[in-house]
């Protein structure tokens, strides 16, 4: 699921940290300023969570109808297993206890029992967290990279050769499902099929043979190399676009004329004056479209079965474990907000211009 | 600043007629003269788009698959289509009888993905439909009142807005996901949910435009008129905000194709129909992956692409032909 590349949105966090009064000289009220902004942007950010956690609860508890029925749904189960089921999901109290036990609960970190694992959801949420955040964050600075580094190649030239076959290839893989490519990786270059012999691990992130922290290093960057291609394949094009429109913007700046005008070589004036302007609003959208990420890692992850939340979630809508899934929504959805509170936070640090 | 001209010349039937174009000498009546203009437009529109290569393909591509989906009743035997009709033997390799071989049933692949056709456009169209509508609404409704509804209008254009960024920052897969999962199974459900994850988007280009339209001094002619809310939201910003949700609508329908494969894939799809993402999950279950059945793999996902990038050519072009600032910079 993908916004689409070419208007990538208007930018919530980048509208708002405009906001607050332009950045005069540290003057007094400049404390109170920041934290003004700082209290802010955390009060959004608890309305959000708060709205998640509401969010979970209708979706998962009332929506559903009866959630047994659903979880039990094409299998043989009496009536008393039912009753049990319910007992044990607390699904026989009033809907406004259950609100409360699910708050509480929260607040505990307490997520629920899963269904099919019989294990709380917390503790396979945290079992399986290193793997997915190892996967993402490599991906996404990858991804990132890559795609700056190509979207200032393109934007800086607009209609230019360099240009033209960046924006074709982008659009092509941001047109291809995600785990259709995962799926044409693993049969062209890992089921060792036809012609090509299998060159990486069709799936599974370490070699139960390894031994050793060196040989269990080398051998998951093996498993890696097909999943952070996959992902890095279908999420770079948006940060190609985003940098490419960014400084198509900066392209007429004044400053700019002022630059070349000093004499400096166009590729100063890119790397020196350009970019680094360019680049601010770019940093804010990257964390924005970490929704996107997120979708991204799951679907990599149930194509190469790769041990991370993406599998969990899965697995849990496989069966379904209506359990497992509400937790997984809720974290899912959390981190995402977080991380973007946390991009409204180090923003101004990067942007004097909307410094509080 | 030609844009300028058409898009004016698109809304407020009768607004200026007041002759500026000089009409030849003979007095035409302001509804003949606006019909004219409108007609200029749409042919001014027409030239322009055409100019653009890739968009004329995308529209080519596009305009063959739909009729290819629209008659797959007379190319496609139903019967052939399930599990007991199938007509040829599991895993029959392509040849001129099955030009994309057979699937573990027996069944012509080239034959399950023109009939998925019907299936993946009609979510794609729908779920588009949906989510622009929301999205026009609630943008047209905040850029409104945060323009002109004074203090009040101003609380519910910010409360609409929260909304919107909440549900932008959300991981859309995650919501969409989700919704099927716990909803009834079925094509209903799959549109439901991905309409409701993919509006913010089209909300917040909504809302941008509708605050640029309400600043344009017709806008203001109109309130001074005596105009309420409803009839400036309905007849002077809606029609100028129309074009930017035309071209977003395209590059919608793309994102809902490719959403609605992915939740097929997932395995939270409706399994009594067939679509594209439908025949890729069946043909991962069944293995086809790794005993190397490229023909029940690769056709679908390609199908799923071209219709992608159709539209998305299509959007683009129909964009950098509205938005004039995209089209100097060709």
């Amino acid at each position: 699921m993908t916004s689409d590349p070419v208007t990538p949105g208007a930018p919530a966090g980048a509208e708002a940290p405009g906001a607050p009064a332009p950045a005069g000289p540290a003057g007094p009220g400049r404390a109170g300023r920041i934290a003004r902004y700082v209290a802010g942007r955390l009060a959004t950010a608890a309305f959000s969570l708060l709205a998640v956690v509401v969010a979970g609860f209708f979706l998962f508890r009332i929506l559903p109808g009866d959630p047994v029925r659903a979880m039990t749904e094409g299998r043989e189960v009496t009536a008393e297993q039912r009753e049990e089921l319910r007992r044990q999901f607390g699904l026989d109290q009033p809907l406004w206890q259950q609100f409360l036990d699910y708050l509480t609960g929260l607040l505990r970190l307490d997520l629920g029992t899963s269904f099919q694992f019989r294990e709380p959801v917390t503790e396979l949420i945290l079992e399986r967290l290193g793997p997915t955040v190892l996967l993402a964050g490599t991906g996404t600075v990858i991804a990132a990279l890559l795609g700056l580094l190509l979207g200032v190649r393109a934007g800086w030239r607009p209609g230019g050769r360099s240009d033209r076959a960046n924006s074709a290839v982008a659009l092509f893989f941001w047109s291809v499902p995600t785990f259709w490519l995962g799926l044409l990786l693993i049969v062209a270059l890992a089921s060792g099929r036809g012609f090509m012999p299998g060159l990486f691990p069709t799936g599974g992130m370490v070699d139960p043979a390894a031994t050793g922290p060196v040989e269990t290093a080398l051998s998951t960057a093996w498993h890696m190399v097909l999943p952070i291609t996959t992902m890095v394949a279908v999420i770079y094009a948006q940060y190609l676009m985003i940098m490419r429109s960014s400084l198509m913007d900066e392209r007429g700046a004044d400053y700019l004329t002022t630059a070349r005008a000093k004499g400096l070589r166009d590729a100063l004036v890119r790397r020196r004056h350009a970019v680094p302007n360019a680049l601010l609003p770019t940093v804010t959208l990257i964390f924005l479209n970490l929704g996107q990420v997120v979708s991204g890692v799951i679907l990599v992850e149930t194509v190469f079965s790769w041990p991370g939340l993406g599998q969990l979630f899965y697995s849990g809508l496989r069966v379904p474990d209506l359990g497992l899934v509400q937790g997984l929504f809720v974290v899912f959805a959390a981190s995402v907000i977080l991380m973007n509170l946390l991009a409204d936070l180090v923003y101004p640090l990067l942007d004097p211009r909307v410094r509080p | 600043m030609s844009a300028d001209t058409e898009e004016h010349g698109a809304d407020a039937p009768g607004g200026d007629a007041g002759g500026a174009n000089g009409a030849g000498g003979a007095p035409v009546s302001p509804r003949a003269l606006a019909r004219r203009r409108r007609a200029e437009a749409l042919r001014r529109f027409a030239r322009e788009y055409t100019r653009n290569r890739a968009g004329l393909v995308g529209l080519l591509a596009l305009s063959a698959i739909v009729l290819l989906a629209l008659f797959a009743p007379l190319l496609v035997d139903q019967a052939e289509l399930t599990v007991t009709g199938a007509p040829g033997a599991a895993y029959e390799p392509p040849s001129a009888e099955f030009p994309l071989g057979t699937d573990n049933f027996g069944r012509s692949v080239l034959d399950l993905i023109i009939w998925g056709s019907r299936v993946s456009l009609t979510v794609g169209f729908l779920a588009t439909v949906v989510s622009v509508v929301l999205g026009t609404l609630v943008g047209v409704t905040a850029g409104h009142f945060g323009a002109s509804g004074g203090p009040a209008g101003r609380v519910v254009s910010s409360v609409l807005m929260r909304v919107t960024d909440w549900f932008l920052v959300l991981p859309t897969l995650v919501l969409a996901v989700a919704l099927a999962a716990v909803l009834p199974r079925g094509t209903g459900t799959i549109i439901i949910a991905i309409g409701l994850t993919v509006w913010p988007a089209t909300a917040r280009l909504v809302r941008a435009q509708t605050l640029a339209v309400e600043a344009r001094p017709f806008v203001e002619r109109a309130r001074a008129l005596g105009g309420g809310h409803t009839h400036v939201m309905a007849w002077h910003v809606l029609p100028n905000v129309m074009p930017v949700v035309l071209a977003q609508t395209t590059l919608l329908v793309a994102t809902s194709i490719i959403a609605e494969s992915t939740l097929a894939f997932l395995g939270v799809g409706d399994p009594t129909t067939i679509s594209w993402g439908g025949i890729l999950e069946a043909a991962r279950t069944a293995g086809a992956i790794s005993s190397g059945i490229w023909w029940y793999m690769i056709p679908p996902g390609l199908a799923i692409a071209a219709v992608a990038l159709s539209f998305t050519l299509c959007g683009r072009a129909l964009e950098s032909v509205i938005n004039p600032r995209l089209r100097e910079q060709r």
